[in-house]
């Protein structure tokens, strides 16, 4: 891989990540519990497509193809996406999505945070204005986990179930492979292993808070950077992609 | 060759622009206008900020510059979008403020992280109590929240803090 392609596949890694949950919460948008939550979800999917369209159109840049955002959001197949594993997964009930949302939004908060002191001032700027709405989103994720973890024995059964079935897809957020290391190198991308003890101490907080048990570390997939997706995500894209692929001339 | 309007010229024009959301804003009030400058090959170069990553009014106000520009006879121009350093609900003007607590909107209360950070008193823009609760921190557009006064009781959306 050159650097161009690497920080292509860097650009995609963080703009699928955002695309693909806030499509994931948009399939709330008149579902949620209640009213408020409703517009809660679908603001914080919002936020994340708002995050999606700045990464790939600078992905689509660097390329150099001739690829725009949309090219990439709807013509792409499964095994050229690169976001993770945990973000495709069904949304469940609403202690499972909010458990998703609350293990995604802390590890993206941090690692927004590395990203604003990038050495490219593009991502940077990305980075360092999504993290202002990404400190809503933690808040909000990190109450509900609270609520419902410290809240009545069925809540809490439920929230406890979320966070056991999510549990293993959550290594891979801070796994480095030869993208990362090269990115880390240039002084571009996040050191996010060097994250985890950040991490670890913000949602051992919020869980010992919520009296949920951390779950031991006994298994883990993995698979998202080469393209190896859950079935889940084909049917993501169906949905997704359908219309522009469709009628590819469509304009609205 | 039409000759260019002044700088001063083209912030008045800019200033009809309301904010498509918060019709009593203009885009100025709200802080959105960065700077006036004048291209290499002399054109009018408006460069803009949007507020949040997502929000659907930064196309639509764009397009109303545009339309605000021509109305007023400026056919060459530019509209550039920067996103660094990121918007901040601090730029809003005072003038602004007035205007949002007026149509019944709280304004932003505080400043900075400890604001960001959910450490905020906000007022009551119809009664002025401070005696008021948060009801969700997202609302009807994602610059809002929405709140409820316990001493007037009336519901009201804040214009929460970035």
């Amino acid at each position: 891989m050159t650097d161009k392609d690497m920080l292509f596949d860097y650009l995609l890694r963080l703009g699928d990540n955002s695309l693909i949950l806030g499509q994931r919460l948009a399939e709330w948008c008149g579902h949620a519990p209640m009213l408020e939550e409703d517009l809660a979800l679908t603001n914080i999917g919002l936020d994340l497509l708002g995050q999606a369209r700045m990464f790939l159109s600078y992905a689509g840049e660097v390329e150099g193809k001739g690829r725009d955002e949309d090219r990439l959001a709807y013509f792409r197949d499964t095994k050229d996406w690169r976001n993770l594993l945990l973000l495709e997964q069904p949304n469940g009930d609403f202690a499972k999505t909010m458990a998703r949302q609350f293990f995604f939004d802390s590890f993206q908060y941090l690692q927004f945070e590395a990203l604003s002191n990038s050495s490219d001032d593009r991502l940077a700027g990305i980075a360092a204005k999504s993290c202002k709405e990404i400190t809503y989103h933690r808040r909000h994720s990190s109450d509900w986990m609270i609520r419902l973890g410290d809240g009545t024995d069925e809540s809490n059964e439920r929230m406890q179930r979320a966070i056991d079935e999510l549990w293993g897809y959550l290594p891979e957020m801070f796994e480095m492979d030869a993208v990362d290391d090269a990115m880390v190198a240039d002084g571009i991308g996040a050191d996010v292993a060097g994250l985890r003890t950040k991490w670890d101490a913000y949602v051992n907080g919020v869980l010992a808070e919520a009296t949920l048990t951390r779950p031991e570390d006994s298994w883990s997939v993995r698979g998202s950077r080469e393209g190896k997706h859950s079935e889940h995500l084909g049917y993501i894209l169906a949905e997704m992609q359908f219309l522009p692929r469709a009628y590819p001339d469509a304009k609205w | 060759m039409v000759a260019l309007a002044a700088n001063d010229d083209i912030e008045s024009i800019l200033a009809l622009v309301k904010d498509p959301e918060i019709s009593v804003l203009s885009i100025a009030d709200l802080g959105i206008i960065r700077r006036i400058e004048e291209g290499e090959d002399g054109r009018v170069v408006v460069v803009i900020t949007p507020t949040y990553s997502g929000c659907p009014a930064t196309e639509v106000i764009e397009a109303d510059i545009a339309d605000m520009l021509k109305l007023h006879g400026i056919t060459d121009f530019e509209i550039r979008s920067e996103i660094s350093p990121a918007w901040t609900t601090d730029w809003i003007t005072s003038e602004g403020r007035r205007k949002l607590e007026e149509y019944g909107i709280a304004p932003p209360a505080g400043k900075g992280k400890a604001a960001l950070l959910g450490h905020e008193e906000v007022a009551c823009p119809q009664c002025k109590s401070a005696n008021t609760e948060q009801v969700s921190e997202f609302g009807s557009t994602a610059c809002k929240a929405q709140y409820r006064c316990l001493d007037c009781l009336e519901p009201f959306d804040y214009f929460k803090c970035v």
